[in-house]
């Protein structure tokens, strides 16, 4: 069974924030909320780097652990998504998550954070695959449509890989020793650093 | 008095009972593969519930997709 993850190959990655606007057009995600953004290390300097950071879709997630309504589950996919019905909007999501994925819309009335939202890896969430309902709220749902998160197949320079961890990794792989170099996946370890552990 | 202040004690303590507080937990949610229904949005290539043939679709996807060493001319 594919277990869905993201690679940033940071090699690649220039910045263009595409991912970030396929993200935003495609779930239609309110102003001042972004589930993708990309980080660029000593902007300026030479030798910069760009990666793409979204929910890592954790083997052992801290947002999941720290919830205190469980509103958060894991696919079969290993997709971590959560329930926004149950979602009391507390942000203790998003003290623990390493990547600053949870966020919160600051549309509502001040001192109110909002339900969290985040990436869904273009997964939907607990309501009717394909219902209006769902993409609402937490947008399309494109593994059930059969196709792969938006902003990878929007990325230009395909810096950012998505989909089963093993076809992905494997493409990794092949670019690495194509080119000598950049085996370092940013994240890579904190996101599924325990899976040989957990058996997951 | 004392049956008074029993009837009372008995009115005032009703409050401090508590409701239960079971974590709700989610709702169930339908595999990936179940699909969405909506035809003209899912893809071709795999059908609604087919576990295998939908991981398949996505991993030729993926490898047709984003694997631009395989596509490119040697």
């Amino acid at each position: 069974m594919a277990r869905m993850k993201f690679i940033c190959d940071a090699e690649r990655c220039i910045e263009c924030n595409g991912c970030v606007t396929a993200c935003k057009n495609e779930h239609e995600v309110p102003w001042g909320v972004n589930r993708r953004r990309v980080v660029t290390l000593n902007d300026g300097v030479p030798g910069e780097k760009s990666i793409s950071v979204a929910c890592m879709h954790c083997s052992d997630a801290p947002c999941m652990a720290v919830c205190p309504v469980n509103c958060f589950y894991k696919t079969e996919e290993g997709v971590v998504l959560h329930d926004k019905d149950i979602c009391i909007g507390c942000g203790y999501c998003s003290y623990a998550c390493p990547f600053g994925a949870p966020q919160f819309s600051s549309s509502g009335t001040f001192g109110v954070r909002g339900k969290m939202d985040k990436c869904t890896f273009c997964a939907g969430g607990p309501e009717e695959h394909g219902s209006q309902a769902e993409f609402e709220k937490y947008g399309r749902n494109r593994l059930a449509e059969g196709k792969l998160p938006a902003c990878a197949e929007m990325c230009s320079t395909k810096a950012l890989l998505a989909g089963d961890g093993d076809v992905i990794t494997d493409i990794l792989r092949g670019r690495v020793i194509s080119r000598g170099k950049g085996a370092e996946v940013w994240g890579w370890g904190t996101a599924y650093g325990n899976q040989a552990k957990q058996g997951a | 008095m004392k049956t008074a202040f029993l009837i009372c004690s008995v009115v005032l303590l009703t409050a401090c009972g508590e409701k239960p507080q079971e974590v709700k937990g989610v709702r169930t949610d339908k595999p990936a593969y179940s699909g969405t229904g909506v035809a003209p949005f899912t893809e071709a290539g795999w059908k609604a519930g087919d576990k295998d043939g939908w991981a398949n679709h996505l991993k030729a996807r993926a490898t047709y997709g984003m694997n631009d060493h395989v596509r490119a001319p040697k």
